[in-house]
C-alpha cells in the first residue's frame, strides 16, 4: 500500500503525529479524517469501518474474539473557522481485546474560531478489553480559538473492561469533555486523565459513572496543570447501585493566576457500595523543587520536572 | 574542605546558631550531635544553602560560597540528604537517582545505590515516590540517591531516623562506601545513636545554637548524656527545651 500519509502536507502530518503518533499509514484498521471528511480508510477482516448515512461520522463493528488488533482514528483540522461535529460508534464484540486510538489536532493560524466535537460510543460485548487513547493538541499562530468538545459513551456488558487514557497538553483555548458510563457485572473501567492549560484557555471535565452491576468497579485519576490566567473545573459524579467500587481521585497543581474548581459527587445507593474520592488542589510544594535544586537543578529545571513527572 | 566562620543565624527573631566556627577537612566522617532544638538541622541547612546565615561566612574549598544558592552549591559538590524526604507524584525513583546522578545511569549501576540500601532494584525502581511508599523506605531511597549524586561533602540529617527493619550496620556499610568510593569525600551526620557517633573521626556537640566542644566519643558522649539529663529534667519541670 502506498504512504496515504505522503498527500499530507508538513502541518497535517506534525499534527497527526502529535495526536496518534503516526508518522507513516498505520497498521491494522483506521481511519483519517481532515477537515471535516474522510481521507484514508482501512479495514481488516475482523474490524468493519461503516460511514453513517444519518449524520457524519463512521460506525466501527470488532468482531467477537478479535485479539491483538488496533484502530486509529485521528482528526485533523486545518481549515479555519471550521466546526466539525462528529459521531463515531464503536461496537467491540465478545472477547475481543483491542486498541483503540483517536485524537484530535487543530491548527488554527488564522483569527476565525475552529471546531471539533467527536461524540464516541464504545458498546462492550460480554468480556471485551479495549485500551483507548485519546489525545487532543492545537497550535496556531493567531487569535483564533480552537475548540475541542469531545463526549464519550461507555457501555459495559459483563465481564467487559475499558481503560481510557484521555489527553490534552497544549494549545486547547476551550474544551468541554463529558465521560459517562454504565457498568454492569464484574467489569472494569480505569480512567486516566491529564490536562494542562495555559494563557486564558479554560478547561472542563465531568465524569458521570454509574456501577450498576455486582462487582463492578470504577477507577478515575485526574492530574492537571493550570498556569498563566487559565480556569479548570473538574466534576465527578460516581453512583454505586450495588456491591462496588468506586475511587476518584483528582490532583491539580495551581501556578500563576491560574484558578481550579473540584467538585466531587460520590452517590452509594446500596450497603455494599464502596466508593473513595480525593480531590487536592495546590501549588508546586516548595520543599519539591528545594529536594531537586539540592540534586544539582536550577528553579526552573526543578519545576520543569516535577511538572513533566506529574504529567506523565 | 568546608569552613564555617563565625556563622550566626535567626529564625522567627530567636536565636538558633551563634558564632559557629567549625572545620570539616577532607577524608573525614564528622558527626553532629546535641539536644532537640539545638540548630543542628539549621546548620545543615546553612551548609546546603537552605538557610542563609545572618552573618559569617562559609568556605568550601577555599572558595567563598556564603552568597550561592543552592544549586550551586550542589554543583561544586555539597549534597544533603533531607530527615524528612519529599514525596513526589509522578517521578519515580530511577528519575531521582538518575537527577542525582546528573545523567541516566545504567540500570545496573541504579540497582546497585538500592541493593546498597537493602531494597530490591526491581520492584522499586519504577515506583514513584508517593505516600505508597513508607516513610522507611523513603529514607532509604534518599540514602541511595546521595550515593548516586557522589558529592564531595554529604549531609545527612538523621538518616537513622524511621529505617524500620532495616539493619544499622548496612546503614554505615553505605557511608563507609561513600567514603572510599568518591576520593577524598567527607560525611558529615547528624544523629543522637551511638553506633553513629562511634563511627566518627570527631564528634561536634552542638547546645543552644553554639558549639560546646569537639573530640572524640570519650570526650563528647558523657557531655551528650548530661545535656539530655538536663532536658529530662527541666521538661519533668514544665519547662520546654525544644526551643
Amino acid at each position: 500500500m502506498d504512504n496515504i500519509l505522503d498527500r499530507l502536507d508538513s502541518i497535517e502530518k506534525h499534527i497527526l503525529k502529535e495526536i496518534a503518533d503516526i508518522e507513516k499509514t498505520p497498521i491494522g484498521a483506521f481511519n483519517i479524517r481532515e477537515n471535516g471528511k474522510a481521507i484514508a480508510k482501512n479495514v481488516t477482516a475482523n474490524i468493519d469501518i461503516i460511514p453513517k448515512e444519518d449524520k457524519p461520522g463512521i460506525d466501527i463493528i470488532i468482531k467477537p474474539n478479535t485479539k491483538n488488533e488496533s484502530v486509529h482514528i485521528p482528526v485533523v483540522l486545518t481549515q479555519s473557522g471550521l466546526k466539525d461535529l462528529v459521531y463515531n460508534d464503536f461496537y467491540i464484540g465478545e472477547n475481543s481485546d483491542v486498541i483503540i486510538v483517536a485524537g484530535c489536532g487543530i491548527h488554527n493560524s488564522s483569527c476565525e474560531t475552529s471546531e471539533h466535537d467527536g461524540i464516541h460510543s464504545f458498546h462492550l460485548g460480554k468480556n471485551a478489553k479495549v485500551k483507548y487513547i485519546e489525545k487532543h493538541y492545537g497550535e496556531g499562530s493567531k487569535e483564533g480559538k480552537r475548540i475541542l468538545n469531545p463526549q464519550t459513551y461507555i457501555y459495559q456488558e459483563e465481564g467487559s473492561s475499558f481503560e481510557m487514557e484521555s489527553i490534552q497538553i497544549e494549545g486547547v483555548t476551550s474544551t468541554i469533555r463529558e465521560t459517562t458510563a454504565k457498568l454492569a457485572k464484574d467489569t472494569n473501567l480505569i480512567i486516566t486523565e491529564r490536562i494542562m492549560t495555559h494563557n486564558d484557555q479554560t478547561a472542563k471535565t465531568v465524569f458521570n459513572v454509574e456501577l450498576n452491576g455486582e462487582n463492578s468497579r470504577v477507577h478515575v485519576a485526574s492530574r492537571s496543570i493550570a498556569k498563566d490566567n487559565s480556569y479548570q473545573e473538574f466534576i465527578s459524579d460516581v453512583i454505586g447501585n450495588t456491591k462496588c467500587f468506586g475511587h476518584v481521585e483528582c490532583d491539580a497543581i495551581i501556578m500563576d493566576n491560574a484558578k481550579v474548581t473540584s467538585v466531587p459527587k460520590i452517590v452509594a445507593n446500596n450497603i455494599d457500595a464502596s466508593l473513595v474520592h480525593e480531590a487536592v488542589i495546590g501549588k508546586i510544594a516548595g520543599e519539591q523543587v528545594v529536594k531537586l535544586m539540592t540534586l544539582g537543578l536550577t528553579e526552573k529545571e526543578a519545576e520543569e520536572q516535577i511538572i513533566n513527572g506529574f504529567l506523565k | 574542605m568546608l569552613e564555617l566562620k563565625n556563622v550566626s543565624f535567626f529564625k522567627d527573631n530567636k536565636h538558633i546558631l551563634r558564632n559557629i566556627n567549625l572545620k570539616i577537612d577532607n577524608s573525614k566522617l564528622i558527626a553532629i550531635t546535641g539536644p532537640n532544638g539545638s540548630g543542628k538541622s539549621s546548620l545543615a541547612k546553612i551548609i546546603m544553602g537552605i538557610f542563609t546565615p545572618d552573618s559569617g561566612q562559609i568556605l568550601f574549598n577555599g572558595q567563598d560560597i556564603t552568597n550561592l544558592d543552592i544549586t550551586e552549591r550542589a554543583k561544586l559538590g555539597i549534597g544533603f540528604a533531607f530527615q524528612q524526604p519529599v514525596r513526589f507524584k509522578g517521578l519515580t525513583v530511577r528519575d531521582l537517582i538518575n537527577i542525582a546522578a546528573g545523567n541516566n545511569i545504567k540500570l545496573s549501576e541504579a540497582c546497585d545505590y538500592l541493593s546498597d540500601v537493602g531494597l530490591c532494584a526491581k520492584e522499586y525502581l519504577n515506583r514513584e515516590i508517593t505516600s505508597s511508599l513508607s516513610g522507611g523506605e523513603l529514607k532509604r531511597i534518599e540514602i541511595a540517591m546521595l550515593a548516586a549524586k557522589k558529592s564531595k561533602l554529604t549531609v545527612f540529617d538523621e538518616p537513622e531516623a524511621g529505617i524500620d527493619l532495616w539493619s544499622f550496620n548496612s546503614l554505615i556499610t553505605v557511608f563507609e562506601k561513600m567514603h572510599k568510593e568518591i576520593a577524598n569525600s567527607s560525611i558529615v551526620i547528624i544523629s543522637h545513636q551511638e553506633k553513629i557517633l562511634n563511627i566518627a573521626d570527631e564528634i561536634v556537640l552542638l547546645i543552644d545554637g553554639e558549639i560546646k566542644e569537639i573530640g572524640n566519643k570519650e570526650k563528647i558522649l558523657p557531655l551528650l548524656l548530661e545535656s539530655s539529663k538536663l532536658c529530662k529534667v527541666m521538661q519533668e519541670k514544665g519547662g520546654n527545651f525544644n526551643g
